[in-house]
């Protein structure tokens, strides 16, 4: 399958839905209409909790505060739905940016909770404002016109919603195939992850946390002008689990799963209603609910994954040509070797009363191979991660290029050209190697939010792929570009990295026990990839305590013991020094 | 506000609080041992107080006839799971376990009924007939994904919230219960007359987190819980067997939600869908003790109960959105609080 196929699917697709209402029932033409402003929420939600990991009850809540917006604008002060749309857009996008601003720096549940909670206030505050009817809703909202044609009937308007999910679904992979994508993409790998690549966490959750509503914003301004009235009942809690359910279903993270899912369900929900005053006389009500969640829960036990991902395995697998030679990205200045490059000066680090890292200094020289190694529990991690920041030290200076990073966070050391690689490997098991390599040039590259959407900014893109595929060629990876990172075995993962941390193009490579759980042939590969990268002039620091890979590689070895610095100086030297044979033995006899 | 009615006011939210304390206590012990945020237990005290009006009524609650199907269910999974590791020499066990004990407990509660019991039967048979409910959605719903993330379990927990609302609606009806007072008892407390109902469930949400304290520091059993809460790989190596720990779990928060289910239906009236109110409000109780100390989320529920008395007097309509507002600034004081490492989402 090429691309060239999958556009003329995704043509044949558009072509069927805009003939459809010549064939469908009205009625069925209605409940394509729910279809498609529910898909709108779904895929908001595909992008959110698929994508970005962020599970979200409260989508209901984004919906009907647009929803109440235009009405009121509309229905209760007369002016035009499409200024309804604008204020209900840009009330729901601030109301979603405060609540985003607040809450996303919560962790794990913790932040999905805060959904549940927001979403019922906002829910609750419907039903009780004065001035947007109580319980009762809003009646009487105006039809949605263009130019002096109202959409009036379920026919008219339907083209009006299904351009709408077209529309988004194109700007929505497009987006996801972009910059920033791959940085949402990323989320799910975990903080450190995603700042260790110079990416700002915290933002990029909170585009992507109101992006997805201003996707709901959309689908609750259709909402209002298509049914016509609006009630608290369709904004609830219960509503809320429901859009969650139809994007888990379709397939969370895929937004196609969006649209699957919201018809899916809707279809479902509307045959459950058909059948179940057949089975239950009186009760279908009550039983539609139960129905329903027993469904939900059953396909959480059984079918995580969801029906878009289920079905494309089973698909043939788009090729893909590899990238082109493009222009290279501008590369930063490097330091002349020799130059003195990164200072440790008197770092103390404490947890409670354990000093992890007590006053240790060194410095780190342009073009060098370091190694900081020592027995387990020596501090040896505790101070890399003061050095990429995701510690702070206590005490002591880190001065990096010149510029103190001791107070940092780590996405600004990463952007300043320190790159670094995993103990336990973090990669994205689900994209590729190119993919993965690409999200090393994130703090090198610019193209935004828009641009990326809209697909503007593709020189910077096409220099992107050239030089991730140039870094996986290096590394001696670029066979397969295309081939899944979690497909990789453990060695190859721990090279990945290495790939992904050079296209950031850094001044300063940073490797976390790179040889840990290595077999003797991956280690002897890994050893020699790194001294070519010496040779390249780039300045590598490693933590170890695999002594014979450290012995035969490095320039210098800093060793700690305790916390402390024990000593420093060539390999030879530490090798026949008495106190590293005393850490590393227990005393020489 | 006079300082009369901020001693009423004060005191109705102690009382509502002890309530919700009772259901937090519990959120809390599901949570740290089973990482399931039940929220289905507001449901398990409603219809505690659905059931008890029945029995008041001299009608067979809805409960029995649940509790029936949910241990039909729960047997056949239990069978099916078995058969497939070929351990069919715990099958008696299983039906034990999980089709004659329910069975056994809905026939004696059906049998005494027809003697027309004193209230003191009467809530014995209330509690008997809730608390199986707990521990067979447990082993129906949450057992097949007990490896699962936080959140997939709190994603199931709220589906199932939705299915119970809607047995309860099939199982007791719409109608709204309000049972009689278990004291009439009233005494005069700082100006303010305090109601021995009121009394009664301030003692009841003592006496219970004491006994729960006592169970989970002087017994065996309790410790087993206590170590399946900090680490289940581990006292699964042990000897203890976590989904055992998660049954008696299940099945004392289950009591307590009984307990605070009984406590509430003379106070306020009840409906098959007040549970998830309280469940939720319990809930931030929990949450302000990190959802693992127990006296915090007592004592944060009794907060809840009285902000909740307050704000109901300021403007009871928004009542609900004050209180549940409240929880965000406490999530993020709870979350930058708790230095937990980062929870990877699976993929």
């Amino acid at each position: 399958m090429t691309r060239l196929h999958v556009q003329l699917a995704a043509m044949a697709a558009v072509v069927c839905l805009a003939l459809a209402p010549l064939v469908l029932s009205p009625f069925s033409i209605t409940l394509m209409n729910y279809i498609g402003i529910y898909s709108l929420v779904a895929i908001g939600l595909a992008l959110l909790t698929g994508v970005g990991g962020i599970v979200s009850f409260g989508q209901a809540a984004f919906v009907g505060i647009a929803a109440y917006a235009t009405a009121w604008v509309s229905a209760l002060n007369g002016y035009s739905p499409w200024l309804g749309l604008l204020f209900g857009v840009a009330l729901t996008c601030c109301v979603a940016a405060i609540l985003g601003v607040v809450t996303l720096r919560l962790q794990g549940h913790f932040l999905s909770l805060s959904t549940v909670a927001w979403g019922l206030a906002i829910g609750f505050l419907f039903g009780n404002v004065e001035g947007l009817g109580r319980f009762n809703g809003i009646s009487s909202i105006p039809p949605i016109s263009i130019g002096s044609f109202a959409l009036v009937s379920s026919a008219q308007i339907y083209f009006l919603i299904w351009g709408i999910v077209a529309t988004v679904l194109l700007l929505g992979y497009n987006l996801l195939d972009s910059r920033l994508g791959r940085a949402m993409r990323a989320l799910r790998g975990g903080n450190t992850l995603v700042e260790s690549l110079g990416i700002n966490a915290f933002r990029i959750k909170l585009v992507t946390f109101v992006i997805a509503a201003f996707l709901a914003s959309l689908s609750g301004w259709l909402y209002a002008h298509m049914s016509r009235f609006i009630s608290p009942g369709p904004f609830d809690a219960g509503m809320g689990i429901e859009y969650l359910m139809m994007s888990m279903v379709g397939g969370a993270g895929s937004l196609l799963g969006g649209v699957v899912g919201a018809a899916v369900v809707t279809l479902l929900k509307n045959s459950v209603q058909d059948y179940l005053p057949l089975i239950a006389k009186g009760a279908s009500g009550q039983l539609e609910i139960v129905a329903f969640s027993a469904l939900f829960i059953l396909f959480l036990q059984w079918a995580r994954q969801g029906i878009v991902p289920f079905v494309a395995r089973h698909l043939p697998k788009i090729k893909r040509e590899r990238p082109q030679p493009a222009p290279p990205l501008p590369r930063r200045p490097q330091p002349t070797p020799g130059e003195l490059l990164l200072k440790v000066d008197g770092a103390e680090r404490r947890f409670g009363g354990l000093v992890a890292v007590n006053n240790v200094s060194f410095e780190v020289r342009s073009g060098e191979i370091l190694a900081v190694i020592g027995p387990n529990g020596a501090g040896k991690s505790t101070m890399f991660n003061c050095l990429t920041g995701a510690l702070r030290v206590n005490k002591g200076e880190i001065v990096f290029a010149g510029r103190p990073i001791t107070r940092d966070p780590q996405s600004r050391i990463a952007k300043a050209g320190v790159a670094r690689t995993f103990q336990h490997v973090k990669l994205r098991p689900r994209m590729s190697l190119l993919e993965n390599v690409m999200l090393g040039t994130y703090a090198r590259t610019r193209t935004g939010l828009f641009a990326g959407a809209f697909r503007l900014n593709q020189h910077e893109e096409a220099s992107t792929r050239h030089e991730a595929m140039m870094q996986l060629e290096r590394v001696g990876l670029g066979e397969k570009p295309f081939e899944l990172a979690g497909n990789l075995p453990l060695g190859n993962q721990r090279i990945l990295e290495i790939a992904r941390a050079l296209a950031a193009d850094p001044a300063l490579l940073v490797l976390d026990e790179p040889a840990a759980g290595l077999r003797r042939q991956e280690k002897l590969r890994l050893a020699e990839l790194l001294r070519s990268l010496r040779s390249d002039h780039l300045t590598i620091l490693i933590v170890e305590h695999d002594m014979e890979f450290v012995m035969s590689l490095v320039d210098r070895i800093v060793v700690l013991d305790f916390g402390s610095k024990l000593c420093e100086g060539a390999p030879a030297a530490i090798r026949s020094d008495e106190r590293v044979q005393e850490a590393y033995l227990g005393g020489v006899a | 506000m006079t300082s009369d009615i901020a001693a009423i006011l004060g005191i109705d939210g102690i009382a509502t609080g002890a309530v919700y304390a009772l259901v937090a206590i519990g959120t809390v012990l599901i949570f740290t041992v089973t990482r399931v945020i039940f929220i289905p237990f507001g449901d398990i005290a409603a219809f505690t107080a659905l059931t008890l009006a029945a029995l008041d009524a001299k009608r067979f609650p809805g409960t029995g006839a649940l509790v029936v199907i949910l241990a039909c269910l729960a047997t056949l999974i239990e069978i099916i799971s078995l058969l497939r590791s070929g351990e069919l020499r715990l099958l008696p066990r299983a039906l034990l376990f999980y089709l004659v004990l329910p069975l056994a407990v809905v026939g004696v509660a059906w049998l005494t009924m027809r003697a027309d019991p004193p209230l003191a039967v009467r809530l014995v048979l209330a509690l008997m007939l809730i608390t199986p409910i707990a521990p067979l959605l447990d082993r129906i719903v949450f057992r097949p994904i007990a490896d699962g993330t936080v959140l997939l379990l709190l994603t199931v927990s709220v589906a199932l919230h939705f299915a119970l609302v809607g047995l309860g609606l099939l199982f007791f009806g719409p109608e709204g219960v309000r049972t009689e007072p278990l004291t009439s008892f009233s005494t005069e407390f700082a100006g303010a007359l305090v109601s021995g109902q009121t009394m009664l469930i301030v003692i009841a949400a003592l006496v219970f987190s004491g006994l729960l304290y006592l169970f989970f520091d002087f017994t065996l059993v309790g410790k087993s819980l206590r170590a399946t809460a900090v680490n289940r790989t581990g006292s699964r190596l042990m000897g203890i067997r976590p989904a055992r720990a998660g049954t008696i779990a299940y099945l004392l928060g289950s009591l307590m939600a009984g307990v605070s289910g009984i406590l509430i239906a003379p106070v306020n009236t009840v409906f098959y869908d007040s549970g998830f109110l309280i469940g939720l409000k319990a809930f931030v109780g929990a949450i302000v003790g990190g959802m693992t100390s127990y006296p915090g989320a007592a004592i944060g529920a009794v907060g809840v109960g009285i902000l909740e008395s307050f704000a109901s007097f300021e403007s009871s309509a928004l009542k609900d959105v004050i209180v549940f507002s409240l929880l965000i600034p406490i999530l993020i004081w709870r979350s930058l609080a708790s230095l937990h490492s980062e929870e990877e989402i699976e993929e």
